[in-house]
């Protein structure tokens, strides 16, 4: 019998903004697959024109309120490398830690939040409150603490409001960070529950060949600036984020593709856990082994579990910098500058990925031009050639519309898009 | 008991998004241990972001983001016409909020700025009220957890649902902080109504009036304070029309 398809799936649940897959299939052999998102632009890089380069941060940061923190940060460093301005240590290391509260933050919300119900086939959380009562009692409790550890550093988890340029306007005192420390280490124990529950549940088998691109650690893992790296041997530095990126318009979709070697590329936690793995903590390299997950992995559903790994990695790798926070007692936490003209970027990891913000400063401190490059662009152009080739290889198994449809969903979601932003 | 024809522990929330970064909506989802209390009493019904169970029928419609597509101009009506009571969620919603930065350029401007030749249908920014009805306004860059439940739990039990009527200057000396325009800061929290227990000079940031004009705010006064701080009137106006939270109290200025 040949099979015949038609999935349409408006408005995609459970992921940040507007999506819609369509699927059509006819006598077996696929006909369309799309990935359209349907957002309503915003036209920040417009917006920023005029503004006044202190305030870019803040108003870029409005682009995304789940990644308002990393918003934040590339929009800074872009800033700052436009004007020369070097950050002491100590605000380095604030920053940094403010950006793993939002990681944390993030990759728990989608992989216990968005990922989950799809995992242990229910249609949202709530039920789940009541099926898996520890489940969600331990997804809440790491959520808290990433929660409090981006209020602490950084006054605020959506929308910051003590991550300035030239460093830190505020820091937190000796007894919060040792209450977080203590916090972050008690909660080590859910990350390794979550890690039981996931070595039960099966996730789909399936592979695309594709492009993992993200920044290239030097001595660490890499979040906050560097060069960027791709699977296939590219390697640039930041400035030549355009090289990298390489963004162009389809007719179905008002947001942007990209793509470098290939038809397209990944960002995000498998496309930083595949270029550097060799930097992440034994604790988690030991996690990636018990879940299965080495590099280089091509099955996209597998950045749950990368998004599992790195929780604990920036878990540990905070636990660290708050004992040298600590030690350090906060001398400098914000440098002196005077505004001047000039050219930046900004490259930020954030969770979906690497987040490109590039600013023209004039005379005056201000923006005279600004270009953003979110993940979910990067990514688009790769969700969109997984779906074809996920129905295809679906249908060759002989599976149902309403299997095929899940799997799609699933797939979407893996990357954990963020459509909102996408349209900035 | 009834309050607006809704009986309490049933009421249905519908939330909907506009243009917006859905930081409001997050607020909601945030800090999930007060989400489950807070679901024990009131069900939601359009939650997008957390559910995928599309119901329809709702009591109460929580609006975020601003206006800014034909097409949304048409679902926000609709929504109106569901919803016994609308809530506008957020600055956007509110006020416009950063959004309306847009409306100071020229449309096709900014659209070539952005897409190039390709054209992309969009409308100068609106806030919600512009063109519907809205029952209660929640303001907030981002909104306020609290404070929404503390509100959406009174329009359920019919408890007065009140926002604060003094500046945010208030509730910034209550927690002890160092005055930031004393730092070299523009701070317009003399101007803004509270409500977020002064977070951005708790942070030592000033306040850019996310949550619009206090009672009796005095604006000639602010300007006064910030000029002999050395503060150009440029840098004062850049902030004030940030959020676009004082539109309507700076066309009366003249
Ligand atoms: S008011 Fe602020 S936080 Fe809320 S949706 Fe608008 S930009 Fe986001
Ligand atoms: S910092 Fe701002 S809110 Fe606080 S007292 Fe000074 S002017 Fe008022
Ligand atoms: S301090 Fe001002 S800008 Fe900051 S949250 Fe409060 S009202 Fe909004």
């Amino acid at each position: 019998m040949k099979v015949n398809m038609n999935i349409d799936v408006h408005h995609l649940t459970r992921v940040e903004g507007h999506g819609n897959i369509h699927v059509v299939v006819k006598d077996g052999e696929l006909i369309d697959a799309k990935w359209a998102v349907v957002e309503t632009p915003r036209f920040f890089e417009a917006m920023l024109r005029g503004r006044p380069h202190e305030l870019a941060p803040t108003l870029t940061s409005r682009i995304c309120g789940i990644c308002s923190i990393g918003h934040t940060l590339a929009s800074l460093r872009a800033v700052e490398r436009a004007m020369g301005v070097d950050i002491p240590d100590d605000a380095k290391m604030l920053r940094l830690l403010a950006k793993h509260g939002e990681t944390l933050q993030s990759h728990l919300l989608h992989v216990f939040f968005l990922a989950a119900p799809d995992f242990l086939g229910v249609d949202s959380v709530i039920p789940l409150i009541e099926s898996h009562p520890d489940v969600v009692g331990l997804a809440v409790r790491l959520k808290g603490l990433a929660n409090d550890m981006c209020d602490i550093i950084a006054g605020r988890t959506t929308h910051p409001v003590s991550l300035v340029v030239g460093g830190v306007n505020k820091v937190p005192t000796k007894k919060e960070l040792e209450t977080l420390k203590q916090r972050i280490q008690d909660r080590l124990a859910d990350v390794a529950t979550t890690v039981e529950v996931f070595k039960t549940l099966s996730l789909p088998d399936f592979v695309r060949e594709t492009e993992f691109v993200s920044l290239k650690g030097e001595n660490s893992y890499p979040w906050i600036g560097g060069d960027l790296v791709s699977t296939d041997g590219v390697v640039k530095p930041e400035d030549d984020y355009r090289a990298m990126t390489n963004e162009y318009k389809v007719d179905w979709t008002t947001s942007k593709f990209a793509k470098l070697s290939r038809e397209s590329f990944a960002a995000g936690a498998l496309a930083r856990f595949n270029n550097n793995y060799k930097f992440l903590c034994d604790a988690a390299k030991q996690t990636a082994e018990v879940l299965g997950l080495a590099p280089v992995n091509h099955n996209p559903y597998m950045n749950n579990v990368a998004q599992i790994i790195e929780c604990q990695h920036v878990m540990i790798e905070s636990i660290e910098m708050i004992d040298k926070l600590l030690a350090n007692g906060f001398k400098d936490i914000r440098s002196d500058y005077t505004p001047k003209a000039g050219k930046g970027v900004g490259a930020v990891e954030v969770p979906r990925g690497i987040l490109y913000h590039e600013y023209e400063i004039d005379d005056h401190g201000k923006i005279a031009k600004a270009n953003c490059i979110i993940p979910t662009t990067q990514n688009n152009a790769n969700i969109h050639y997984d779906l074809a080739e996920l129905v295809k290889q679906q249908v060759k198994l002989g599976k149902s519309d309403k299997e095929v449809e899940l799997l799609c969903e699933m797939l979407v979601r893996a990357y954990d898009p963020c459509i909102s932003c996408s349209v900035h | 008991m009834e309050y607006l024809g809704i009986e309490p522990k049933k009421a249905r929330i519908g939330v909907f998004d506009f243009t917006c970064c859905e930081g409001c909506e997050l607020q909601l989802a945030n800090k999930e241990d007060s989400l489950v209390d807070f679901l024990a009493l009131v069900e939601v019904v359009n939650f997008r972001e957390v559910s995928s169970d599309r119901g329809q029928d709702y009591d109460i419609a929580l609006i975020e983001g601003s206006i800014s597509r034909e097409d949304e101009v048409e679902r926000l009506k609709q929504i109106r016409e569901k919803a016994k009571i609308l809530v506008t969620l957020g600055t956007c919603a509110c006020f416009g909020g950063v959004n309306s930065i847009k409306n100071r350029f020229d449309i096709d401007d900014v659209v070539s700025e952005v897409y190039g030749k390709n054209k992309v249908e969009t409308l100068p920014v609106r806030k919600v009220s512009d063109i519907v009805k809205v029952d209660l306004a929640i303001p907030g860059c981002p909104v306020s957890k609290s404070e929404v439940e503390r509100i959406v739990v009174n329009l359920v039990t019919g408890a007065a649902v009140n926002l604060p009527k003094y500046p945010v200057c208030v509730e910034c000396k209550q927690k002890g902080n160092t005055c930031v325009v004393d730092l070299g800061e523009i701070c317009l929290g003399p101007v803004t109504r509270a409500g977020c227990d002064a977070a951005c000079p708790t942070g030592k940031t000033g306040c850019l009036g996310c949550r619009g004009a206090a009672e009796d705010a005095n604006f000639d006064s602010l300007r006064e304070i910030l000029r002999e701080k050395g503060h150009s009137d440029e840098a004062i106006d850049e902030r004030l029309r940030f959020y676009n939270a004082f539109s309507e109290e700076l066309k009366n200025e003249g």
